[in-house]
């Protein structure tokens, strides 16, 4: 009964957030969401990181980053369209993933997340650097906007909101399934206790590879998303405070749970919209709001949830 | 200027910057020895530091126009030493105190509310636009052959020097080091040894804070400009320095320092500026694999 209540209540939330744009058609508030919807799927790819597998990762604007450029540049140099910049975007930033993961996966705990840092960070200053490719801290302008046969995406945030939410879709409901899977239960099992997991005969070098390469896929076609939608990128838009920010997306909804991470990233990305009334004192009380936040809720906004349904499937299992 | 010349250069701004480094990355390694927590709001208390300078270096000039040298730049880095270790006390009080038993990744979040909030009330008060420090020692070059000092980077040395081995002291003498050290050991045992363990933590926040409130004023100093953003990159370099070093390891915090900021200038005269950010990551990740433990790190961190 209470299963059924949640689906019910969590298909009406989805038909609701399938309807918004039809609902509030203001093309200002379009765009908070549309921007929302980017978060909550970077948020979701980070948790496949971090949530599920444990690993801190603190340069994942570097994925995104990946997959921007990748589409930018095919699309610049070779025309290449949107809907084919799609699966390369997300395949370059998984590869990504993977190579990070090889010298990654020889550390631990907050080593793990300096490394992650210093990837990120080299990554950024690389595309900066490298003008005669990326165009240096000017950025790639004119990139395709996307196209189903005659009708134009263009710069209206409608269309890319709905592409985004199908995308958000996808990958919640992939991660759910990933989360129940051997996988998923490997993962956990790495993540409480990576010594007792591996002697169990838990390959935690592969997992992790694996985590990193869906993480950074997630990630990819996010930045792909981005790059389209926006049609100019530059090296600006991937700092550090991105990494940051959707990490606190993922730890404000709580560690590993799907939804969490979808609500972390509508919390983190409206709030600031909703304080633009108090002008320049802004991100000042946005900075509180996140200090108030943690101290009533540690465990992250759907933490518990998160806990309890993976001992269940302990249980279950 | 020779190549011999060139890589004396090198050197001495390298260590300068270094040891601006080292001031901030103690702060870093003091607070993770003690509780393995990494303060990301560390380097807004640097940022703060250089701010604080930078108003009493105003005010100075405007109250006690043409009094000694000495005794001003004494007193702008005593002045921003004690603003920064109350707030440390406070940030430790507000932000971190209540989550001490939470998640540990709960504490990143409000470390980063944190750093909002903190560059947000410098960014109001002082303007989005960099500041210009007026400059408090004077302004001669000592050298030969092309390789110059100044009394600035003489100062910058002295004072970081003098702290340090201060710290040093304080760490391995004093009775207060000894609980500080148990409690880094074990915070259960110190505790039923009659050490006050949420006092100790108190002091340990404040002093990295007082640390890297002095490194805001001379940061200040060596490039005459700053910003509220400042406290970000230097933050993130100093926290760099630590890992270098073995986080938790406090001589391992001044080696690290000093060798990044090397490496810094190094790739910065030799390479290009733009790039000397990057070799400095990348030999971070290098120790880091081949060195997990950093350069003198005894313990290893096993979870996040």
């Amino acid at each position: 009964m209470k299963g059924l209540l949640r689906s019910r209540w969590s298909l009406a939330m989805t038909g609701f957030l399938l309807l918004l744009p039809l609902i509030d058609p203001n093309p200002y508030h379009m765009e908070i969401f549309a921007t929302a919807a980017l978060y909550a799927l970077l948020a979701l790819g980070l948790n496949i990181i971090v949530g599920f597998a444990g690993l801190l990762h603190l340069g994942y604007a570097a994925f995104f980053a990946i997959g921007a450029y990748t589409y930018g540049l095919l699309n610049l140099r070779a025309g290449c369209p949107f809907w084919l910049g799609l699966p390369i975007s997300a395949l370059s930033a998984g590869i990504a993933g993977v190579l990070l993961g090889l010298p990654a996966v020889r550390v631990r705990g907050d080593y793990l997340a300096i490394v992650t840092l210093g990837f990120g960070e080299i990554v950024r200053i690389m595309v900066t650097n490298l003008e005669s490719w990326t165009g240096g801290p000017n950025g790639l302008l004119g990139i395709a906007h996307p196209a189903i046969g005659a009708f134009h995406f263009g710069v209206d945030s409608k269309p890319y909101y709905w592409l985004l939410f199908v995308l958000v879709e996808m990958t919640a409901w992939i991660s759910a399934r990933l989360r129940r899977s051997r996988i998923g239960l490997a993962w956990v099992a790495l993540r409480e206790d990576e010594l007792a997991a591996r002697c169990l005969g838990i390959d935690a070098a592969r997992l992790k590879w694996l985590a990193l390469g869906l993480g950074g896929g997630v990630a990819g076609l996010a930045g792909c998303v981005f790059a389209a939608k926006q049609g100019t990128i530059t090296p600006d838009s991937f700092d550090f405070i991105l990494s940051v920010m959707v990490l606190a997306m993922v730890i404000l909804g709580g560690l590993g749970s799907v939804r969490g991470a979808i609500l972390g990233a509508c919390v983190l990305s409206i709030a600031p919209e909703l304080l633009r009334g108090f002008s320049t004192y802004r991100m000042l009380l946005f900075g509180a709001l996140m200090i108030l936040l943690m101290r009533i809720r540690p465990q992250g906004l759907l933490g518990l949830e998160a806990i309890r349904r993976e001992l269940k499937v302990h249980a279950a299992a | 200027m020779t190549a011999g010349n060139l890589f004396l250069q090198q050197l001495i701004n390298g260590l300068t910057i270094g040891s601006v480094y080292a001031l901030i990355a103690l702060g870093y390694t003091m607070v993770y020895g003690i509780i393995q927590l990494i303060n990301f709001a560390h380097g807004e208390i640097f940022m703060v530091g250089a701010y604080l300078g930078l108003v009493v270096i105003l005010l100075m000039g405007a109250v006690v126009p043409g009094s000694g040298t000495a005794g001003r730049f004494l007193l702008t880095i005593l002045v921003a030493a004690a603003g920064c270790s109350l707030l440390g006390l406070a940030v430790e009080r507000i932000a971190y105190r209540p989550l001490r038993q939470a998640p540990k990744l709960s504490v990143l979040i409000t470390a980063i509310g944190v750093s909002f909030f903190l560059q947000n009330v410098v960014m109001l008060s002082f303007g989005a636009q960099d500041r210009y420090v007026p400059a408090l020692l004077p302004v001669v070059h000592w050298g030969r052959g092309g390789v110059t000092f100044t009394p600035m980077q003489a100062m910058i040395f002295g004072v970081s020097f003098l702290l340090m081995v201060g710290l040093q002291v304080g760490i391995y003498r004093t009775s207060f080091g000894r609980a500080m050290r148990a409690t880094a050991q074990d915070p259960l045992a110190a505790r039923l040894m009659g050490i006050s363990v949420d006092r100790v933590i108190a002091a340990t926040f404040c002093i990295g804070s007082a640390l890297a409130g002095v490194g805001g004023v001379l940061f200040g100093m060596h490039y005459s400009t700053i910003n509220f953003h400042d406290g970000y990159l230097t933050g993130l370099k100093a926290f760099t320095a630590a890992v270098l070093g073995g986080i938790g390891n406090i001589p391992g915090a001044m080696l690290g320092g000093l060798i990044l900021g090397l490496l810094e200038a190094l790739g910065a005269g030799y390479l290009s500026t733009q790039w000397k950010n990057v070799v400095a990551f990348a030999v971070l990740v290098l120790v880091l694999l081949l060195r997990p433990r950093g350069l003198l790190g005894e313990r290893v961190a096993e979870r996040a």
